[in-house]
């Protein structure tokens, strides 16, 4: 099932299926290893809810949850 | 005279194998993005001479921020007869995204893997022969902090004249690789100056505008204007658009990469448990915040604790050597006024500036390089980013602040972390609400005379480490208020998106963490002390003393503020102090000191205790001191800050805000509390 980024649980796991962000965060999330296909597991969730810090390609990167809501995953089943 | 170049992810030790090549001191830390500039050093091996430089860290060579601008234009463009790409172990994947877009510009590349180290703790296995091999130039693997694989890298280096570079080149399917080709024959045509025909082709089939600008500056012609391959570039426009074309670039990268390591590493089975601990702990919705405040109240207490012993032992070694000094003067036969002029005002001020502010630094810095080394600082731009986010700010504006505790023009200088220019701006303008370590002693040292009374055993009291804790937060609360305030009206605009990478926790080196940060910093301060403190201290001893009527200069300058300085809470010494303190924070109290002297007639005292009596002497209350506080949090940058906020900013515009925010924020809070106090005391 297709979900946004943001609606991750942590420990939680997904796909990457497509990036809407726009301009240079695309550009930044595409060389940080976010490519389509891509396996990103929900880490950590910051004290205020936002950021959320996501396991990509073994790095763990935070993300604001205005930028996560723009990527679309495919959730893995537990 | 070789040149070598060093690139990089942000954070996989660069500035290590740099210092480490070099013997040179970059700063150093756990963090994205501590190198903000191009670092330069030498060094030489078996008689042949290197000329060393270090890239800031970048993810690729694609976008247009400030650092992948350096870096590319460096890479691209700069004479170079090696790039060494430093990778981290335990990420490898996505440092090879940097290395494959490297591998496109130049032949002459050699790899090194650093922090295998780590890769060895956490039981990844990395096959570097086999890589070696997949990627087509010589990969060597180090463990930079402790100078493990150097020698093998060194020796890389001196041999690269021997070296076989057959690099890997990324397939980009059969559509892209056939124009590829097809342009690669038009380019037979031209002189391209060194530059890889290959990537030339993919620049200008993506048709980036400013990529083209820069290469068209430095071939000195368009190869737009050749109508051959202005054919092939519209052609393919019309069957893959120009984004498209980027994305699918990088996804290909990606999977050549993934393929690589694949083929080479071998993760454990086993997750990494220890820094998912760490990290629920140090970020959790109950515990984050607390835990915060917590470690830096610890860092405050061992500081101020430790301080008071080192400081009263230093002041006493300088005033025993003032009677001798004098005596020195008086046996080359100095005039009365000389010998007084070098002794209380040159080596007064350097006394004081050097037992005042040197022991409280001296512990202050290690400790706080320990939560550097260690990894904790991205964590609390992590905590806070939510808050800067709400102020239109970028959380990564935390990390500036933190360098600012240090020194506000470094702070400054760091806020090239933070990519939108707007939220760049706002970060500048408020960094001097964090006090540096040029004003922190001057405020422990007010907050210990007058607001928590005299503890006479040694150890800082609890109460004196939560009032500096609260002058530190109404400082990071000024800040949140000054970025909102900016946001909403000359730096208009939203919360930029925002990438943060946290790294892995390492254990931090702590004997020498403490050697480097006390040697460094110790050397820094002293140096300063001399630059800045000797002719300080000269000039406020002639205001001092110059008579001009029945007053010295100092007296006309200082009763001439003093209705201004009463307003608020002060007096005209103060406001004097503060001004006349614009070289160097570090100054500010010393120059209180003696011209307070120079007015009433205490000429020597021995310990804080007497400082105490001579400001009370002088009129000085709770609120006096408070308000002190306020205005040594709050007032204009230092010389050296306003100089590097020009720099960065590129206009005097700018400065002159920087000056002013503060400075007005400053006065206005002591007027307020001025008031509250005279209307219930």
């Amino acid at each position: 099932m297709n979900k946004t980024l943001d609606s991750l649980q942590v420990g939680q796991s997904a796909i990457i299926v497509k990036l809407e962000n726009q301009g240079s965060i695309r550009r930044r999330l595409l060389d940080m290893g976010m490519t389509p296909g891509t396996m990103i597991q929900c880490v950590l969730v910051s004290p205020f809810l936002d950021p959320v810090a996501y396991k990509i390609r073994n790095a763990v990167v935070a993300l604001r949850r205005d930028d996560s809501k723009q990527i679309i995953v495919e959730v893995m089943d537990e | 005279m070789k040149k070598l170049v060093l690139a990089g992810n942000p954070n996989v030790g660069k500035s290590t194998v740099f210092n480490a090549l070099t013997g040179m001191r970059q700063h150093t830390g756990n963090w994205p993005g501590k190198t903000v500039g191009n670092a330069i050093g030498n060094f030489s091996y078996q008689g042949h001479n290197y000329i060393l430089y270090d890239l800031p860290g970048t993810y690729s060579l694609i976008s247009h921020s400030k650092e992948e601008t350096v870096a590319r234009d460096f890479i691209c463009y700069q004479e170079k007869d090696l790039v060494i790409v430093v990778c981290d172990s335990l990420c490898l994947e996505r440092n090879l995204n940097l290395v494959l877009q490297i591998l496109e510009i130049t032949d002459q590349v050699i790899i090194c893997v650093n922090l295998m180290d780590e890769a060895k703790k956490k039981h990844v296995k990395i096959n570097l022969k086999k890589l070696e091999k997949k990627l087509g130039v010589p990969v060597v693997g180090t463990s930079a902090r402790s100078k493990k694989g150097l020698k093998e890298l060194v020796t890389l280096i001196d041999q690269n004249a021997n070296l076989n570079f057959h690099p890997t080149k990324v397939h980009y399917g059969k559509v892209i690789e056939e124009k590829i080709e097809l342009l690669e024959q038009e380019f037979l045509n031209y002189d391209l100056q060194g530059l890889s025909p290959r990537w030339l082709a993919l620049k200008i089939l993506e048709r980036d505008e400013k990529i083209y600008e820069d290469i068209c500056q430095f071939l000195g012609y368009s190869l737009l204007d050749d109508d051959n391959i202005m054919m092939i570039v519209k052609k393919f426009a019309e069957e893959m658009e120009a984004s498209e074309l980027k994305d699918y670039i990088v996804s290909q990268i990606m999977k050549k990469a993934e393929e690589i390591v694949d083929n080479v590493v071998i993760y454990p089975e086993e997750k990494d448990l220890e820094r998912e601990k760490i990290d629920r702990f140090l970020t959790n919705k109950w515990t984050g915040i607390p835990v915060m405040i917590l470690l830096f109240m610890l860092v405050f207490w061992i500081t101020i604790t430790g301080a008071n012993y080192p400081s009263s032992l230093l002041y006493d070694l300088f005033f025993s050597l003032t009677e001798p000094l004098r005596q020195f003067c008086g046996f080359l036969h100095f005039p009365t006024f000389l010998t007084t002029m070098l002794v209380d005002g040159a080596y007064g001020t350097l006394a004081w500036v050097v037992s005042v502010m040197l022991p409280p630094m001296a512990i202050f810095f290690p400790l706080f390089t320990i939560l550097e080394d260690f990894g904790y600082l991205p964590r609390m731009a992590f905590n806070l980013d939510r808050c800067f986010q709400k102020c239109c700010a970028c959380g990564k504006q935390a990390l500036t602040m933190c360098m600012g505790f240090g020194c506000n023009a470094v702070g400054i200088t760091g806020c090239r972390i933070i990519d939108s220019p707007r939220e760049r701006l706002v970060a500048i303008l408020t960094n001097n609400f964090v006090p540096c370590n040029g004003r922190f002693p001057t405020i422990i040292a007010f907050i210990s005379m007058f607001l928590v009374g005299f503890q006479t055993q040694s150890g800082a009291s609890f109460f004196e480490v939560l009032l500096l804790i609260g002058f530190v937060l109404l400082g990071i609360f000024m800040t949140f208020l000054v970025s909102y305030l900016l946001s909403k009206t000359i730096l208009r605009g939203k919360p930029s998106s925002f990438t943060l990478e946290l790294p892995p926790y390492r254990k931090p080196q702590f004997m020498r963490v403490i050697i480097r940060s006390v040697f460094d910093k110790t050397l820094h301060v002293l140096g300063r002390a001399v630059v800045v403190a000797i002719p300080a201290g000269i000039v406020i001893w002639l205001l001092a003393n110059i008579q001009l009527g029945d007053h010295s200069l100092l007296r006309y300058l200082s009763d001439f503020l003093d209705p201004f300085g009463k307003l608020i809470g002060l007096d005209g010494v103060i406001v004097t102090s503060f001004l006349l303190g614009f070289p160097a924070n570090e100054i500010v109290l010393p120059i209180m000191i003696m011209s307070y002297m120079s007015l009433g007639n205490m000429v020597e005292f021995q310990s804080l205790a007497e400082l105490k009596m001579l400001l009370v002497d002088n009129g000085w209350t709770t609120l006096t001191a408070i308000n002190a506080i306020t205005i040594c949090l709050m007032h204009f940058p230092c010389s050296t800050t306003c100089l590097t906020i020009r720099k960065e900013t590129g206009s005097w515009k700018w400065v002159g805000l920087a000056i002013l925010i503060p400075t007005v924020c400053g006065i206005l809070i002591c007027l307020l509390n001025t008031i509250l106090f005279h209307l219930f005391f």
